[in-house]
């Protein structure tokens, strides 16, 4: 009794490719769902600061005031929309606007009095934290430098400060796809990975061909294998598909080289096909294997991996979390590999926890896989 | 020879209470077919697949071929073919896909698999249909389609797990003819059924009740025990259940159903016949000795039957009486794309009247039923119910109807409590009256024990039984049942068919499907549904007596059913 048959593997791979070719739902889960994440990360999802609605009430009367309230207006950051306070409140209470600036009346007497520059209140939408933090910093980056273009413009001695001019580096347009394409790809793969994976073999027990199969000289080596090995090719075109579609259709910068993605992404995607493959030698119904991988596998890839969220601004427990999950060292080497290049110093240590899962998911499942339906 | 031999084979699941199976010993030969017949839940899967080396047993011995199943089994599988439940096959693959698939597994390869191939495509007859998807196969192609697959590597042992279930009697009667010959060629077959019919035309059986053996031996062995003792009372006039009921009190009778016109009575003693002046018949009834059959043995092993009485009927109002008919379908008709699931079926039920729709899964029963309960739009014709279209106001008509579902209509994380709680209160009960159905439930049913268990937790026959419950607590004038004693043990059957019995005496309207022949008989007319038609409608002796020949001159149902799909195609 041999532990591999060729002829056996060979066979039960065709199947499964058959299997991947005529059931819509893994065709729909390889190939749509990537393509439409790719849509939704790349143009739906946009993290840019562009035209956002802002409201202006301006109580006072002056020069100074219109000319501060037309400075405003002129950048491209803002939609302005003039009117009094209650005015505003309310805009801001349905949701028209997300905040707005308030010019007290005495803002123009303030300025021409100098020396000191005139208070302005800004008040943002607390409900998206988020927008609320971008809105007042900008704002105020914009009262900063048109406090400095007045001082100028009255001739008068600018207090020595500190100029900070930021650069984004590796991706000096700040565009925030940039960084959510690779953030994208850990996703799809997980999906390929663990779910497509645990609801094929759950729905194989569902139909009742597993107990088929168990009963036939098939070996534990052979099940495996012919689990593995197909899901991992359709795992790997589609990240090929995602990849190139990024870099190619959405200009995506790509910095380092194909072997090391193929080398970060294959080590990643064996982890997810064994965590899949393990979740479904527990569960044996679609419905419990959906909702496992959903929560052990899908959900921590969204948030947990740094690919949307910041990892470094999360609290301290749930970051010590996140070096649990592979999917954060997937995001780390391709947002590495696409937009910075191939610098092995984050790479090899993000390689060297991948391959150690992917090793220790794949034992485990070696060792929870059984020959029989019972233990 | 033996093929396979056990010795107090026992199996517990954990969580369950009792075990699957309890010490079983028996033994099984090459060159027969064997059953392995019980109810659901009686043990037979765990029988079949502990034999297939799937489960390991907690304790006793069993020998497959001269081989431990457990530590030989790499070595069995390539003597053992196994069809489980469902049939085993992918149903994206073509027919040929499967059986290469499988020929690859069982390493059958070159001119052997080329022969093979032949042969059992030829044997059946799935030649024509080599590149169509196994997905798209009708039920009896499916489960030939699965033998083929379980047969490539020419077994010595085939198991078979309930692979007459919901087939139409042509494709069941082809498959028996398929095995009987692969038993002639000395393959052990094991043929596990909740059908006794089936069973009964084994070489041998294995009776399973609730994990224990009741019975192991030729069918034949167990019926003769009873020979004299099943009788036929003919010639009864008037109320055949009424006189049924009657029957069933007196002392000596042991178990008693309806046979079309007839009453079936299994005597406690061959000699000791109760006085058939009790049933005041202004006919003369007489008595007539019939042939045992195995469902007689199987109740007669279990102690008798339960009695004729239904504590459910009792509490229920007498109906006014009706003139017009109840339930009316004209020209129904369903069509799921171009597929008529229902096709041009017509049919009227009167007051008091159990109608039966008889046929094979994937027939149209369930469609056809659907439409009549208002939960299927029809695509053309008239579905009503008291009067009532379907099609313009279902609900107004729902009030009046009760309606049981195929299994698992109850929601399974709630106790019983809970159920009939919610089923009372969805059906428009409050108050005092639900608190008084509810109560009137628990007493019928015996439902006491198991208030607090969730029902996922209960037997099937519980189950069925609550379902039951929840189905008529709101009184309803039509009931509508859907398979109601598939897989249940025939002491919970014969219950059902009393509550059934005594509503209609009750004046309640009862329609049921089936795909049970023998039940069909309890019915006052059925309507033989095939391929979405329905090909005869008549009172169950007439379909009988219309297909007896010369070779068949007391046909079962199945041979009627059968008789008449055939007369059906040559027209």
């Amino acid at each position: 009794m041999t532990m591999l048959s060729w002829r056996r593997l060979r066979a039960l791979c065709i199947k499964e490719t058959y299997q991947i070719l005529r059931d819509p739902s893994s065709g729909i889960m390889a190939f749509i769902l990537p393509m439409l994440l790719l849509v939704i990360f790349g143009y739906g999802i946009n993290l840019d600061a562009t035209s956002m609605r802002l409201g202006l009430c301006n109580e006072s009367t002056g020069q100074p005031a219109a000319a501060f309230a037309a400075h405003l207006t002129g950048t491209p950051y803002f939609e302005i929309q003039a009117g009094t306070r209650p005015q505003l409140d309310a805009l801001l209470a349905d949701g028209t606007i997300r905040g707005y600036v308030l010019l007290a009346s005495d803002f123009s007497r303030l300025v021409q009095n100098g020396p000191d520059p005139a208070p302005i209140q800004i008040v943002t939408d607390g409900t998206e934290p988020n927008i609320a933090t971008f809105l007042a910093a900008f704002i105020h980056n914009t009262w900063a430098i048109w406090n400095e273009s007045q001082a100028r413009a009255q001739g008068l001695a600018l207090a020595p400060g500190t100029d900070i001019q930021a650069r984004y580096w590796y991706n000096p347009a700040a565009i925030s796809r940039h960084y959510l394409i690779p953030g994208s790809i850990t996703i799809i793969m997980t999906v390929i990975g663990a779910m497509l994976t645990s609801l094929v073999v759950a729905r194989e027990w569902e139909r009742g061909t597993m107990e088929a199969l168990l009963s036939s000289p098939v070996t534990r080596a052979e099940l495996l294998l012919s689990k593995l090995l197909p899901y991992f090719v359709l795992g790997m075109i589609s990240m090929g598909i995602v990849a190139a579609s990024a870099v190619f259709f959405m200009n995506v910068p790509f910095h380092g080289s194909i072997p090391a993605l193929l080398l970060v992404t294959s080590l990643f995607l064996l982890s997810m096909l064994g965590l899949g493959l393990l979740i479904s030698s527990a569960m044996r119904n679609q419905f419990d294997s959906a909702q496992t991988t959903l929560n052990i596998a899908f959900l921590p890839a969204v948030m947990l991996s740094g690919a949307f969220f910041v990892i470094d601004s999360m609290p301290a427990p749930i970051r010590a979390i996140t070096y649990l999950l592979p999917p954060r060292y997937l995001v780390s080497s391709l947002q590495t590999i696409f937009l910075a290049g191939d610098i092995w110093t984050i790479l090899l240590p993000n390689t060297l926890f991948l391959a150690g899962t992917s090793i220790l998911f794949l034992l485990l499942t070696v060792r929870a896989t059984r020959r029989r339906l019972d233990g | 020879m033996q093929a396979v031999a056990m010795e107090h084979v026992s199996k517990h699941f954990s969580g369950m209470t009792q075990p699957a199976l309890n010490a079983l010993s028996g033994t099984i030969c090459s060159g027969i077919i064997t059953g392995i017949a019980g109810p659901d839940g009686a043990g037979k899967t765990t029988m079949l697949r502990i034999m297939a080396g799937l489960l390991v047993p907690d304790t006793g011995t069993m020998t497959v071929l001269g081989h431990n199943p457990v530590t030989d089994s790499a070595l069995l599988r390539h003597r053992i073919g196994y069809m489980p439940q469902k049939f085993g096959l992918y149903e994206d693959l073509s027919v040929l896909e499967n059986l290469t698939l499988h020929a690859d597994l069982r390493d059958v390869r070159g001119m052997a698999r080329d022969k093979r191939f032949a042969e059992l495509l030829s044997f059946t007859a799935l030649a024509p249909f080599t590149s169509r998807l196994a997905g798209k196969l009708s039920g009896g192609m499916k489960q030939k389609l699965g033998l083929a697959c379980a047969l490539l590597g020419t077994p010595e042992l085939l198991l078979l797990d309930e692979p007459g279930v919901g087939v139409d009697p042509i494709s069941r009667r082809e498959l028996w003819k398929m095995v009987q010959d692969l038993a002639g060629q000395g393959i052990a077959v094991v043929w596990s059924t909740s059908y006794l019919d089936e069973a009964e035309a084994c070489h041998s059986v294995l009776l399973l009740s609730q994990g224990s053996l009741l019975f192991a031996g030729p069918p034949h062995d167990l019926t003769q025990r009873l020979a004299g003792r099943s009788q036929h009372v003919r010639g009864v006039t008037g109320r055949l259940r009424q006189s049924l009921t009657v029957m069933l009190r007196q002392p000596e009778v042991c178990d008693g159903t309806i046979q079309g016109r007839n009453l079936r009575i299994i005597l406690k003693d061959a000699t000791i016949r109760p006085d058939l002046a009790v049933l005041d018949s202004a006919g003369s009834p007489s008595w007539a000795t019939v042939t045992p059959r195995f469902e007689d043995a199987f109740i007669d092993l279990l102690g008798g039957g339960p009695g004729g009485e239904s504590a459910l009927a009792q509490a229920m109002p007498m109906r006014t009486a009706q003139n017009k008919p109840l339930i009316v379908a004209e020209n129904l008709t369903k069509m799921f794309g171009t597929f008529a699931a229902t096709d041009n079926v017509s049919f009227a039920v009167r007051q008091g009247e159990i109608f039966g729709l008889l046929g094979p899964n994937g027939a149209g029963k369930s469609t056809t039923f659907k439409m009549m309960c208002g939960l299927l739009q029809p695509s053309s014709g008239k579905a009503e119910v008291l009067g009532i279209d379907l099609r313009r106001s279902p609900a107004q008509a729902r009030q009046h109807l009760g309606y049981m579902a195929q299994k698992f209509s109850l929601y399974g994380k709630l106790t019983v409590r809970q159920n009939l709680h919610f089923f009372s209160g969805a059906y428009g009960l409050f108050g005092s009256r639900q608190r008084q159905a509810v109560d009137n439930m628990i007493h019928a049913f015996h439902l006491d024990p198991v208030l607090g268990s969730r029902t996922d937790d209960l037997s099937l026959g519980y189950k069925q039984r609550i379902a039951l419950a929840c189905a008529t607590m709101h009184e309803p004038d039509i009931l509508f049942l859907d398979e109601p004693t598939s897989g249940v043990d025939p002491i919970t059957r014969r219950e059902f068919w009393n509550h059934i019995n005594a509503m209609v005496e009750k004046g309640v309207t009862i329609m049921v499907t089936t795909h049970f022949m023998d039940e069909a008989e309890y019915c006052d007319r059925i309507g033989l549904v095939y391929q979405g038609r329905l090909i005869a409608l008549a009172p169950p002796d007439d379909l009988k007596s219309q297909t007896a020949t010369q070779e068949i001159p007391d046909p079962t149902m199945e041979d009627a059913f059968i008789e008449l799909i055939y007369q059906q195609a040559h027209i």
